[in-house]
């Protein structure tokens, strides 16, 4: 059974239409520990079946060392949410609830190659100089 | 994607308890931004944006910029 509902995935192939170039989700797990692994995964694996712009990459955190050094992955699960480009965009955990939609926003953000953010701020950030790096936490709901 | 330098993550905190102590998350959504600073809650795109600057830069450096 799909983790995914039923009721959900007409909306969800809907939203996905919206996406211009092929987005990739590159993810990275293990087997043994981790309370939402599999659930993150197969969530993944559900969404990727919803578009042909969209696919998924799955990695073993452990095994594959020289893919998690790539991507600087430093916990599990983690999706790294890329098109041709890597912007530096990471899902840590299993996106349940309104983070789902937060993921696929994500998703049509990178596949549209637009950020969503106005004029004025994209001005701004233009003139960033330094490393920034932000971690937001949530929580589902 | 509006800049080379910065990275984000989103991180769901109950599934990473350690981070949330390092980091003393009590509310969500909370922003930690290079590690060290901090900013709790949703607030305009503005707000946010001159919040996480001014953070990351002294105001002199930004207006220079």
């Amino acid at each position: 059974m799909g983790l995914l509902r039923e009721e959900d995935l007409q909306e969800i192939r809907r939203r996905l239409e919206a996406m211009t170039t092929p987005v990739k989700m590159v993810h990275f797990t293990q087997e043994l520990n981790l309370e939402y692994g599999r659930e993150t995964r197969q969530v993944l694996e559900e969404l990727a079946g919803l578009s042909e712009k969209l696919s998924l990459e799955v990695y073993d955190f452990l095994l594959d060392k020289e893919k998690v050094a790539k991507y600087g992955v430093d916990k599990v699960p983690a999706t790294i949410i890329r098109n041709g480009k890597d912007y530096g965009i990471r899902y840590y955990g299993l996106p349940a609830g309104y983070e789902f939609s937060t993921v696929l926003d994500a998703i049509l953000d990178v596949s549209k190659g637009e950020s969503g953010l106005g004029a004025e701020s994209r001005e701004k950030l233009s003139h960033l100089s330094q490393p920034l790096h932000l971690e937001v936490f949530v929580t589902p709901t | 994607m509006e800049s080379e330098h910065i990275t984000a993550d989103c991180i769901e905190a109950t599934e990473f308890p350690d981070l949330v102590t390092r980091y003393r998350v009590q509310a969500v959504p909370r922003t930690v931004i290079n590690q060290e600073h901090a900013l709790e809650g949703s607030m305009p795109e503005e707000h946010f944006l001159d919040t996480i600057l001014g953070a990351v830069q002294p105001p002199e450096e930004g207006a220079k910029a």
